[in-house]
Formats: structure tokens, sequence, C-alpha cells
């Protein structure tokens, strides 16, 4: 049996950011794990920049932000096994992995980071009915035989779901000759982010098509049209709306989903709004000792707070190992109060904390002039204006310590409020 | 020229032809589609019925109570997923328990064992998580559940083994008959075959049509479905009927070999023996007619859904019989429910009226009954697990992360008699694509895999039918 004393599941931002970070806190026996033939994740199909503004302050791609980090692992001499899988990790810490070369690899780690990533939604989740033809494609596998295995997927296509990897591979596909008829969004507004709807749609001239969905796809071997259907402001079908739209192709990018049979089998809780584990101030799950990070706990819109979050998770790995993350019982739960649909993290245990915490949260809807109101059993402690917020933008909110040294077992809730 | 030309890859046409197999004659299954197990044997309800429902006295009730107990055999021999889960026939009202009565007491006509009328209580200590409408249900212990595709391939693939000759792509233009034979053209050439047996499934009367005056119709009867996820996979242990009514038979709820939950089918009959397109409609009645069987469907975990066609018989019944009209042209047609259950009986008795008809069938003493396994990477011990990754480093490669399946079983579903060629073939026979992701992660790598090994371009790997392209062509960077 290999013995570690942290062992990092996937090598995307997550997990390279986590490793890293735990190496700088003096942990010296890393291993990172991933599936993939090589480490970067899904940033090494993201071949447009927006990677790193906040981060680096500059402008990188996802392969370029990805090698950053790569090249920063390697150098400090941080142990990765490629092309390999984790088929089970147990709440004991042994983690049990396959690959061609170890063959069954047993690893007892005294600390585990799940940094698993998410995987998109599929047509079957969201029940479009009509036949069923080659030319429907999740938005990221497109992004990938197009980016990774210069393989072209489609020349007439509709993009249903206005998500980032929507947006952006309207644009890609548009650069490669394909013509894109329109990107649809359920709701009155794009899932993406602002900066996306404007670079890869607006700046292309291709139609961000509101209040629209997809309700029949046709065609006996390909994809030969789709349905499109208007929708009511309760989202539901307006009889006699429909128009049917000539395409060989239709992109799905409605939505991702934190990937996470491994923590669930390790029997880690998981949070019903995130779909991610319930995890404390040092993003730790309610297994002790097995940490998460990344879009495995909740989905992000921009890496560089995955990796600001990731750091977290290994420094406090660090800090768990070397016996110095504080195990106090008691704590605050974060509650999402009105308007809010989720609050990571779930419990804080205020000794654990430097200066400050840090709150990550999504609103239900599109709020506009509101503020963020952020209580302590029932006692206002911050609020924050907003001008804009929609759920496809994730709010951060920054506490100081103080304000919460005094609390135990108390709740902190956060709600919108709007302003007179 | 073939002694035996069979028309249709289905279930009934692989049964048909690997029990002829065991004769030394030479033998051609054609198939109009790309793959075998393309028609109704890849969207159907997946059970091997326990034989109650029929009524005594037809073709349908002597198959299913002949068939379901052959299943353990042929599964075994061909490792197939088989499991006799039970099954129980929910009743809603007193009424209903009456039904069940009738139920039970045809079931008795029909030689099934060990069937039993139980009360809510009983039923509730086999399936807890029934809904509060249920006041009893008639439990038949010799039920079962099989992947119907699965055995197909099989099959079909246990008949190539043993010297079948598999045409794919080969669709029957027209028949001429001649004095002791016939010449069948199909888009690809011309066949000379002493007889014909016609497992065209939907198109069975079409094909019959082609030789003799029309005198039976097939009636193409949608059904759809709902697959939800593993995760799911234990809020039943048994398959759940609802009991029938004048208004129908009711949905079905009941896990599958994989451990996913079926649930479906409606019923619609249809025009277009193409059609197997879903609708939200029927789709939404399936979703709300369910809700009676369970107190909770979870309709929030499906990974998809589908629409299978049944091919019904104008004549109500199985038609398995030489046409009148024409000599040697054997019909086995609108074989609908409990058609995969009554398969293997239906293949024994046509191959035993077919050699008692030639008088001159002998034996084929190297017929081999054994296809060799598959290996499920994830179902070995970790011993297992060690030594085959060892002996083929593929093993330790997984591609689909759903499911766990590895390179080394996606190449050998390609590498085998009548083996994978598409994506869907390597879907419907290792898995990858099943699961939860539905090939999103996977797809590309599979595609990958299928080029290498056939020899091929990427840009020409197929989902299903030869005209389902997936890439439309090169990047510019990559041209």
């Amino acid at each position: 049996m290999l013995k570690y004393d942290i062992v990092i599941i996937g090598g995307g931002p997550a997990g390279l950011a986590a490793a890293i970070e735990a190496k700088k806190n003096g942990i010296d026996s890393i291993l990172v794990i991933e599936r993939d033939r090589e480490l970067g994740g899904i940033l090494q199909q993201c071949i447009h920049n927006g990677f790193g503004l906040h981060i680096f302050k500059e402008e990188l791609t996802g392969p370029e932000y990805a090698e950053k980090f790569i090249e920063e692992l390697e150098n400090i001499g941080i142990e990765y096994k490629l092309d390999t899988m984790v088929l089970d990790v147990t709440d004991d810490k042994i983690v049990n992995a396959i690959n061609t070369k170890d063959g069954v690899l047993t690893i007892k780690s005294k600390a585990v980071i799940f940094a698993m990533g998410c995987r998109e939604r599929t047509r079957g989740a969201i029940n479009i009915a009509g036949s069923r033809p080659s030319g429907v494609y999740n938005a990221g596998m497109a992004q990938r035989l197009i980016n990774m295995e210069g393989v072209m997927v489609g020349k007439k296509v509709m993009i249903l779901g206005s998500g980032d990897i929507g947006l952006i591979m309207a644009r890609r596909l548009t650069l490669e000759g394909a013509e894109v008829i329109g990107v649809l969004s359920r709701d009155n507004f794009a899932a993406g982010l602002m900066r996306n709807v404007v670079q890869c749609l607006e700046d292309y001239n291709i139609p961000l098509m509101l209040r629209q969905t997809i309700s029949k796809i046709n065609g006996k071997d390909r994809v030969e049209s789709v349905v499109v259907v208007n929708l009511d402001e309760n989202k539901k079908p307006i009889s006699g709306s429909e128009t049917v739209y000539e395409c060989d192709t239709l992109l799905l990018s409605v939505g991702l989903i934190p990937e996470n049979e491994l923590s669930r089998n390790a029997g880690i809780k998981i949070d019903r709004a995130t779909k991610g584990p319930i995890v404390n101030e040092s993003m730790e799950t309610n297994v002790n000792g097995i940490f998460a990070c990344g879009n495995v706990v909740h989905v992000h819109d921009l890496v560089d707070y995955v990796t600001e979050e990731s750091r977290r998770a290994g420094k406090s790995a660090a800090g768990f190992v070397k016996g110095e993350l504080n195990n106090n019982e008691s704590f605050i739960e974060t509650k999402p109060s009105k308007g809010i649909n989720y609050i990571v993290p779930h419990k804080i245990r205020v000794e654990n904390l430097e200066k400050s915490l840090e709150l990550f949260m999504r609103v239900r809807g599109v709020y506009k002039n509101s503020k963020l109101v952020v209580k302590l059993n029932d006692k206002i402690i911050k609020e924050l204006k907003k001008r804009h917020m929609t759920p496809s933008e994730m709010e951060k909110i920054v506490i100081n310590k103080s304000l919460l040294s005094e609390q135990k077992d108390a709740v902190l809730t956060v709600e919108v409020v709007k302003e007179a | 020229m073939y002694d035996v030309t069979i028309i249709g890859a289905g279930i009934i046409g692989t049964f048909i032809a690997r029990e002829l197999a065991r004769y030394t004659l030479r033998i051609a299954l054609l198939e109009k589609d790309n793959d075998v197990a393309n028609g109704t044997t890849k969207a159907n309800s997946a059970i091997i019925h326990a034989g109650y429902d029929a009524k005594s006295g037809t073709l349908k009730a002597k198959f299913n109570a002949l068939g379901n107990p052959m299943f353990d055999k042929v599964c075994e021999e061909l490792d197939v997923p088989f499991k006799r889960i039970g099954s129980l026939v929910l009743a809603f009202s007193e009424d209903q328990m009456e039904t069940l009565g009738e139920l039970y007491e045809q079931g008795r006509q029909n030689k099934i064992p060990d069937l039993r009328i139980l009360n809510r209580d009983e039923v509730k200590a086999i399936e807890p998580n029934i809904s509060e409408y249920v006041v009893g249900a008639l439990h038949a212990p010799t039920a079962g559940i099989v992947g119907p595709w699965e055995l197909a391939m099989a099959l079909a693939e246990n008949a190539v083994d043993n010297n079948v000759d598999l045409m794919l792509n080969n669709e029957v233009i027209k028949i001429e008959k001649q004095e002791d034979s016939y010449v069948i053209f199909t888009n690809e050439q011309q066949i000379k075959t002493k007889y014909v047996i016609n497992c065209a499934g939907v198109y069975a009367d079409n094909l019959h049509n082609m030789v003799a005056k029309p005198s039976f119709e097939i009636i193409p009867r949608r059904g759809q479905y709902f697959v939800l996820d593993k995760s799911e996979g234990n809020i039943t242990n048994s398959i759940l009927f609802q009991c029938p009514t004048k208004l129908g038979k009711g949905v079905l709820v009941l896990p599958t070999v994989h451990e996913n939950i079926l649930i479906g089918p409606d019923a619609e009959d249809i025009e277009n023996k193409e059609n197997t397109e879903t609708t939200e409609e029927r789709l939404c009645y399936v979703m709300e007619a369910s809700r009676k069987t369970l107190s909770n469907v979870p309709f929030n975990s499906v990974i998809t859904s589908f629409a299978g066609l049944r091919a019904k018989p104008s004549t109500e019944d199985f038609i398995i019989e030489e046409s009148n009209q024409s000599k040697g042209f054997i019909n086995v047609a609108g074989i609908e429910s409990p058609g995969l259950s009554a398969a293997p009986a239906i293949a024994e008795y046509v191959v035993n009226m077919l050699r008692d008809m030639d008088g001159s069938f002998k034996l084929n003493e190297e017929f081999n009954p054994i296809r060799r396994k598959m290996t499920v990477f994830m179902a070995l011990n970790e011993e297992e697990k060690k030594e085959i990754i060892k002996k083929d480093p593929r093993y330790g490669r997984v591609i689909c992360r759903c499911e766990n399946i590895t390179e080394g079983e996606i190449v050998d579903s390609i590498n085998r008699n009548a083996g994978a060629r598409t994506f869907d073939g390597v879907k419907r026979r290792v898995r990858p694509g099943m699961g939860r992701c539905q090939g999103g992660f996977c797809g590309p790598r599979v595609m990958e895999i299928l080029a290498r090994e056939l020899g091929e371009d990427i840009v020409d790997i197929v989902k299903d039918s030869k005209k389902s392209y997936i890439a439309t062509g090169l990047t510019k960077n990559n041209v």
C-alpha cells in the first residue's frame, strides 16, 4: 500500500492550486491523481482568453492559465499520476485507483482533497421530445472535439442554453465557418457572464433568443430541424408560438452539475442546492480530513475564484495533517434567506479564520438596486449595495473576523432587500 | 446458395439464426440497419414475463410459458445479464383485486408456477416504496429482466461464431419465388436461398406481401419510456405492473439489469413504421401514470427518454407458420409482447418445423453454444483486476467515468464477431454513454478508439445509421 500525507483527486485548476498551496504550507508527501492524459482539466480545451484577470491581472487563455500552475507544480516537485482513475475513496481515506502502468493502486492518505470538477447536464435530463439523431452535442463535448481533436461538429447550429460554454461555442463555431442561428435562453436574461454575451454574441451578430426553448428535435439520421417555442412569464410554452428552424446541429449548454459520485460513496453530505459537498470555512467536508474545492463544491463563473477557494482547501489540508486545524465542535451555520439560492461555506469555525471570512453565493433572480444583508442571529452585521444582481454572476461577501469572533453555535443569514 | 435466409436481425431473427446453426446449413442473416438489435429489440420493457397475462390457448400464452424457463440456460451460455426478480401486478381498488383473481386463474391455466395474491402488507414487505393507493398485488416470482439488445447481439455473435453469415445494411427490396427456391434482392446484392424466414418486425407484412397476397397487417404501436439514473436503482427491486383496466395496461416501473430504473410505456397506434419520436404529451402521461405505483418517483434523476414500436398483428396473436401461398416462406410475425419472453421457444419451434419439413437437416457436431465471456472490469475482484491489467494494460484505462468502463472492454466489443461498428454500437454492447453524462466526456475517446480499431478516419465514425455522421469535417487548423 502506498502512503501519502495528501492525495488530491483531479488535476484541473482546483487540484493544481490545492496541491501547490499544501506544499507551500510544509507538506512534501503529496500525490495528484488525474484521469485525463494531461494536467489542466477542462482549461485545456478552453482556448479562448479571459482567464486570470483577478489572480494574474492579465488575460490568459485556458491552457496558458493551466500552464502557470503546471509549471509551478513541476518546479516544486509535486508527484502526479496521469491517465489514472480513482474508483473509490473510503471514509478512512484509502484511495483505490487504476491505470495502465501501476495496475491497481491502493493508497492510504492522511488527508484527501476532492477536486473532480463538474459535468454537463444532458438532453435526457431536460427531456426534449422528438427523435434521437446524431448532431446533438453537449457544448463541452463539442468544444473538446473542435479544440482538441480538430474535428468540426456542424454547419448550421442552434444553441440551447446561454451558459458561458454555450456563448463561447457560438463564437468558436462562427470562427470555424459554421452558421449559428441563435442562442436560446429560457429566462429573460443570459445564463452566462455579461462580457461573454457582448464578446461572443453581439460582436458576431448572433441573436440571443430570450424566453424561448426547444420543444422538439427532428431528423432520422442527423438533426434536420428543431422546433423553438416561446415561453410565458411562468416559463410555460405558449402553444401556437412554435417556429421550425432548419439546422444540422444542436448544442446544449443547459447547466453544469458537480461530479460527486466518489464523495457520496465516501459518506459525504451533499447540499441539494449546490449539488456539492457541505463544507466548512476550511473547505472540509463532514468526513474529517476529506476536503473539497472548485466546481465539485459549487459551479463557479471564473476560474480565478476556483483557484482562491482551492488554495484555501490546500492550506487547510496541510494544517489538518500538521494537527493545526482547530476541530472545535461549535460553529456558525450559514443559511440562505430571501432571494439567495445557496451560500458556501455552510459552516464556520471562527477559530480557523485568519482575518476574514469569504462567503460565496448566488441569488435566485434578477435584482436591480438592491442590497445584500448579512445577519448573525437576526442582527445585521453587514450590508452591501448592489446595482445589479443575476443568478449567472456569483456574489462574494467578505466579513471581518472580529464581527464573528464572539459568536458560537449561531446562524448567519444572507438575504436580498430592495432599496427604497 | 443458402439453405436458409433469415430477414431481420432482431431478437427473433438472431434467436432463430443461432438455433439453426446447430445444423450443418448455409445460413444468411439479413439486416437492413447498420447493427443488429436496432428496431423493437433495442426499445422495449426488457421483461421476461411469467406468462399469466396472455389468453389461454393462444400462441402468446403457449410460447411465453415455454420460453420463460429457457432464459437461465441461454443467458448463461451467452454471458448475458438476466435476473429473475419477480413481478407484482398492483391493484388499486377492490374491483381490481377481482381482475387479479382472473389473471391468477388464467395463469393457472397457462401452467405458470408459484403465483400468489398478496394483500397490501405483504406487497409492502416486498416493495416498501409502493404508493398509498395499492391495495394488493399478484406476485409472479418467475418473471425476470434481461438486457434485450445485449441478448440479441450475443445471439448474433454466437451465430456468426458458428458460421452464420450476417449481412448488415442489406434491405430487402424484392423477393422472387422460383421453383424450389427464392431470390432475395437487397440494396446490396442478390441472394439465392431455399427457405426464407420472415422476422422483419414491424415490416413483416411488407415482406410477406412480396411473395403472397396480403393476409395480415402489422400496426406499429409506439410506447415511450424514461430511464432514471443508477442512484435511484433501489426504488423498486421487482417489476411493478399496474392492474389492467378498460383504459389500458397502465405503465410499468422496474429496475434494469444494469440497475437503472425504467418507467413506461404508453401505447399509441401510429402510421409510420420509422416513427420512434418521443412526444411531450405522452411522456407527461407516463410520468403522471407512474405516480400511482410509487409514492415518490424521482423524475429529477431522468437520464434519458426513448420510444419503441411494438409489432402489433391485425390477427391479435403471433403469426408463426409457413405461408400457405408460398411454400418455404415462413412468417414469424406480429411478435409483440410477450415476444421477448417467448423468443427462445419460438426459435426452437420454428427450427423444428423447418427440420421436419425439409427432412435432411444434419446436426453440426462442431456447434459451440458458448460465447466468449465479456469482461466487466468493475465486476472483477482486486486480484482479477490486477491480473487483467497486467495481461492487457488497456483494462487499466477508464474511458467512461460514469460507469468506469475501460478501453479493454471497448476494444473487445469492437473486435468480436458481429461487433460494434458505431458509437451507439459500442454504447449498447459495453455501455459507455449509457450513464448520467450520456457520453459527454467519453464520446470523443470512444470515437478515437473506434477509428483506430476499425482503421477508419475519426471523421467517418457514425452514431448509428450509415447516414448519422458525427463530424462534419476537420477544423481549419487541422485540414
